[in-house]
């Protein structure tokens, strides 16, 4: 009983929700300007707009703005500007942005794609960080001359199994070889993991309700809502894993392994502590591990209870990265899981020590070939959907930890980024986020609604899936199915003779101040 | 039952603005003025609350340093008039080893006694030198649990200073056979030494020993440098002395319970005369990392005398000392604690190892390498506001007044980091599995590290690496 893959969701242009944008380039006008609209009515892109009943013209919109490259073109506004009132230059305020993994072009690069649902047409490096390592590292081959065919996106399949077993359970497909990551009901706006849902139906795939309990909000989108079961049961219900076609153990989290969850007292708002049926403004611990879970027996013991609840649920088992993480998942697999979700430890968070975030755990890079490895070595592999996560940022990202051996990928910062996260880290202290993402102010928690979210992730993902459906033509594939394990297709710079590394785009490799 | 050992914090706010990272540009002369949509007064922060005062009172801006990074003024005024920097001064504190960021953190950790917590991912860098090279394991499902940690179960974090026997060995009658010193034992793997540049006046190392008397540490100091008001720190203090001039100090030894001694060759008959002066002395010898030194062969021919504790010491960034090529304290500690391991000698004596140890994160890092503990020095002075901007170097004068600190104060900060420190040690711990921090010592089994996984995990799908990994 194959499910029908739905048709693609629709692109439209979804603009940030400020009114300033950032941009790669800043573009000034001074007082010389004597509104007599040349730069509006040359620019293709969008930067100056002079509306017909306005007397001057608007602030730029700077991050539309293709820079030094426009240099040659026939549209330059800098030099067609009769009075020489424009200026332009490189954004100073880029440094201040972004970090060694998400760099501020990646930021910016992935604000535009959520924006226009496609690749951004500023020189944007948005799938290569500044990490020095890994995914960084990490190139697809130059494909050989012949091997591409044509074929448009419609016809190409970025679809995944998630239930390989072959049990009698629901064959469940997802469209693109990605779902949104846990967030819970309390950590994030319900405005944003309700928007999150409402995309995840649009592009027949799953978004997980983290450990904060089920909203009503998400009933319409059951469907592609992912029930979490983590150690503090948090809002865990019969009814909300009899609503959910999947359901997911948390074991551990890659950005605070072994610690469990926190959240703070600021957080607990009324309705936080109804769902989770906790005390207001009390902080709430996730305990580590499972207490009631110390073998792999009783691990078993868990996801058989689960499927006693629901004999339609596929069960996901999450864990993070420790050195015997092959051994776990292996054991995950016996007990029954369909999906081994191994999630790395450079992943995102709401709140976790930073000794944590930076030193507990392998990160994904190498927790991902190792599993596939033993899994087929086990002759288990294509009878469990292996998903990776923690640190998977793009489209590339996606791309390179699928031929290193995952099915797909978990996605949490992306989607954040996609509605205008800056990583500035602040979503556990006080009101929360002061974007309005990760927060449950009364005031802050509604800056941003359920539509924008929805759009700007549809966005965002349609573009990735332009990127993927671009790499699979060039190696003469129709199916990202045919991607999984391929790691004969990449190469790590670092295991290059220097002339063969030439023919690669080199790692970006910058100081950065942190 | 034993009461738990817990390290009592309480908040020290600091008597000067921390150097924030980032500086906001305001262009004001493009200001609206009466603007009713004025992002100022809708900062989440409220950063810019005090912002008339500075004005009127010819002070530096408060919101120079506590920005959060939102970007909420810059994307929402209607002007568009501000814009960030980063904070040339932020850009200049500190070193290659010493970031500004480490130092931002050990602030604030001195501040609050808190585990700094943040939103969102890991920052940094793949992977890097020294430690960084390094990760720590975990184990999905065993004990202590993390709620446990800080409540009902304990992790152990006492280490011994001084010598264990091979054996015990009975009589017939059941009485010991072997002579057993004294245990000298203290309640937390960092000790404390006393920098060897910076403000350094009675009052900070005052402060210094106060708080290692307060939570139940020690700390190295020259034998010469003890007063009379020092002295009165009593066994708190770790006397260091040398070959020529041990004898001087003899009735100061008397009154200790642990002395070191500078590594020279033929200290080994020293080390004799020292437990003739006073027999329950724990004696620590302190072996330079120095490239011309074989100092896993030295270390292994002291473990054989009456050496209790081995304190090795690499340069201040961790580094080993007069080689042109370093290697790193991590790698040192590695071949020392092995060749002992193969001495069989290594349960017998403890190894403490200092330089390189800057964050919480290097503690635990040092032990699986073979460390019992870690001595630690910059941290304190930057604990009580130190900038390491280096101008007491140049007898220019302290931008924090270091020398005039309260030692209340002074000490109150160090306590605080090292509440901190030790409550990242748990974390550490605790997700490793460990109830002890004595059962970390050398257990490389519950590390990962940078070359080990590019082998096991890329050197398959890859081949063999072009680039030297410089992990050192």
């Amino acid at each position: 009983m194959k499910e029908k893959i739905n048709l693609l969701p629709e692109t439209k242009p979804t603009p940030s929700r400020f009114r300033n944008t950032i941009g790669k380039y800043i573009i000034k006008r001074n007082s010389s300007c004597i509104s007599c609209g040349k730069c509006a009515a040359l620019c293709p892109h969008g930067v100056h707009i002079k509306p017909d009943n306005h007397i001057a013209p608007f602030r730029p919109v700077e991050h539309k703005c293709i820079g030094f490259d426009c240099k040659d073109t026939d549209h330059y506004c800098i030099d067609h500007c009769p009075e020489e009132a424009l200026t332009l230059k490189e954004n100073p305020l880029l440094e201040t942005m972004g970090d060694y993994r998400w760099t501020p072009e990646m930021l910016l690069g992935h604000f535009a794609m959520a924006e226009t649902g496609s690749a951004p047409h500023v020189d944007l490096e948005y799938n290569l960080g500044n990490s020095g390592g890994g995914f960084d590292k990490m190139r697809f081959k130059k494909p050989d001359a012949g091997l591409a065919i044509d074929l448009s996106d419609e016809d190409m399949d970025t679809s995944i199994d998630l239930n390989k077993t072959g049990d009698g359970r629901p064959e469940k497909t997802i469209s693109i070889p990605c779902y949104g990551g846990g967030m819970s009901y309390g950590s994030t706006a319900l405005s944003v993991i309700v928007g999150r849902a409402r995309a995840a139906k649009r592009l027949n795939s799953l978004t997980c309700t983290g450990e904060g309990g089920y909203p009503p909000e998400f009933l319409p989108y059951k469907d592609h809502v992912i029930t979490q079961v983590a150690t503090g049961l948090f809002g865990v219900r019969e009814e909300t894993i009899q609503n959910c076609p999947v359901m997911e153990f948390k074991y551990a989290q890659g950005a605070k392994p072994g610690l469990g969850g926190h959240l703070l007292g600021e957080k607990v708002t009324e309705a936080v502590a109804k769902m989770r049926e906790t005390v207001v403004g009390r902080p709430l611990f996730s305990p580590f591990p499972f207490h009631s879970v110390y073998s792999v027996e009783d691990h078993k013991k868990h996801v058989d209870w689960m499927k006693e609840i629901n004999h339609k649920v596929l069960c996901s088992v999450k864990v993070s990265t420790p050195t015997d993480v092959d051994m776990v998942a292996v054991g995950a697999y016996y007990a029954g899981a369909h999906i081994i979700h191994i999630d790395g430890s450079y992943g995102g968070t709401g709140a976790a020590p930073d000794i944590a975030k930076k030193n507990i755990a392998m990160p994904i890079e190498y927790a991902i070939p190792k599993v596939h490895r033993f899994l087929k070595e086990e002759g288990a592999r294509d009878k469990i959907t292996l998903i990776a996560s923690g640190g998977i940022r793009n489209a590339m990202d996606v791309a390179k930890a699928i031929a290193l051996g995952a099915d797909g990928c978990v996605i949490g910062t992306a989607d954040l980024v996609a509605v205008e996260c800056v990583r500035c880290g602040n979503c556990e202290s006080g009101r929360g986020c002061a974007r309005g993402i990760a927060t449950t102010d009364p005031e802050l928690g509604y800056m941003i609604d359920e539509a924008y979210v929805e759009q700007r992730l549809v966005n965002m993902y349609m573009a990735w899936r332009k990127q993927w459906c671009s790499l699979l033509r060039s190696f003469g594939m129709k199916s990202i199915r045919e991607l999984r394990g391929r790691s004969d297709l990449l190469i790590h710079l670092d295991y290059l003779d220097e002339e063969e590394r030439k023919q690669y785009q080199p790692a970006p490799g910058y100081k950065m101040v942190l | 039952m034993p009461q738990k050992y817990t390290i009592h914090t309480k908040p020290a706010p600091p008597k000067f603005y921390p150097v924030g990272k980032y500086a906001t540009i305001e262009f004001r002369e493009n200001c609206a003025g009466s603007c009713k949509e004025c992002v100022k007064k809708k900062c989440v922060y409220d950063i810019f609350k005090k912002n008339y005062l500075h004005m009127s009172q010819m002070e530096e801006p408060e919101y120079l340093y506590t920005c959060n990074s939102c970007f909420r003024c810059i994307q929402e005024c209607t002007k568009g008039i501000f814009s960030r920097v980063i904070n040339p001064e932020y850009r200049g504190i500190g070193d290659e080893y010493y970031t500004p960021d480490v130092i931002n953190r050990t602030w604030y950790q001195a501040h609050t006694g808190s585990i700094p917590v943040s939103g969102a991912g890991y920052r940094g860098p793949f992977a890097g030198k020294g430690f960084d090279s390094m990760w720590t394991d975990m184990s999905e499902i065993v004990r202590p649990t993390r709620d446990g940690i800080h409540g009902r179960e304990y992790i152990n974090t006492c280490i011994e200073l001084s010598r264990r026997p091979e054996r015990l060995a009975f009589h017939e009658d059941g009485s010991l056979a072997v002579a057993v010193g004294p245990i000298l034992e203290i309640p937390l793997p960092i000790l404390f030494e006393k920098p060897k540049f910076g403000v350094l006046s009675q009052k900070v190392l005052v402060s210094m020993l106060q708080a290692a008397q307060t939570i139940g540490t020690k700390m190295f100091m020259d034998a010469d440098d003890i007063d009379e008001t020092l002295e009165s720190f009593g066994t708190v203090i770790i006397p260091n002395v040398k070959k020529d001039n041990f004898h001087k100090f003899a009735d100061l030894l008397k009154r200790s319970d642990m002395v070191e001694i500078d590594y020279e060759p033929g200290i080994e008959h020293v080390l004799e005369k020292l437990k003739a002066i006073n027999g329950n002395l724990a004696i620590s010898v302190g072996l330079p990392l120095s490239a011309a030194l074989n100092y896993a062969e030295i270390g292994v021919e002291l473990s054989k005398t009456v050496m209790d504790t081995l304190h090795v010491k690499a340069d201040y960034n961790g580094r080993e000392f007069n080689s042109q090529n370093p290697r790193f304290i991590k790698d040192m500690l590695r071949d020392i604690h092995i060749a002992m391991v193969k001495a069989g000698t290594r349960r017998q004596i403890n190894i403490l190892a200092s330089g390189g140890v800057s964050m919480a994160e290097h503690v635990n890092k040092t032990i699986i390498c073979g460390a019992d503990g870690v001595v630690i020095d910059r941290p304190l002075l930057l604990a009580m506001e130190c900038r390491l901007c280096n101008r007491c170097r140049n007898e220019l004068s302290c931008p924090v007044k270091l020398g005039d600190i309260d030692p209340e104060y002074g000490s109150n900060r160090i306590i605080n980091l090292m509440g901190a420190w030790r409550n990242q040690m748990l974390e550490m711990l605790g997700a490793m599995g460990m109830r002890e921090a004595r059962r970390l010592r050398g257990e490389v089994g519950r590390s990962m590290w940078f070359e080990d996984l590019e082998k096991e995990s890329f050197a398959p799908i890859f081949g063999e690496r072009k680039i030297s990994l410089d992990v050192g």
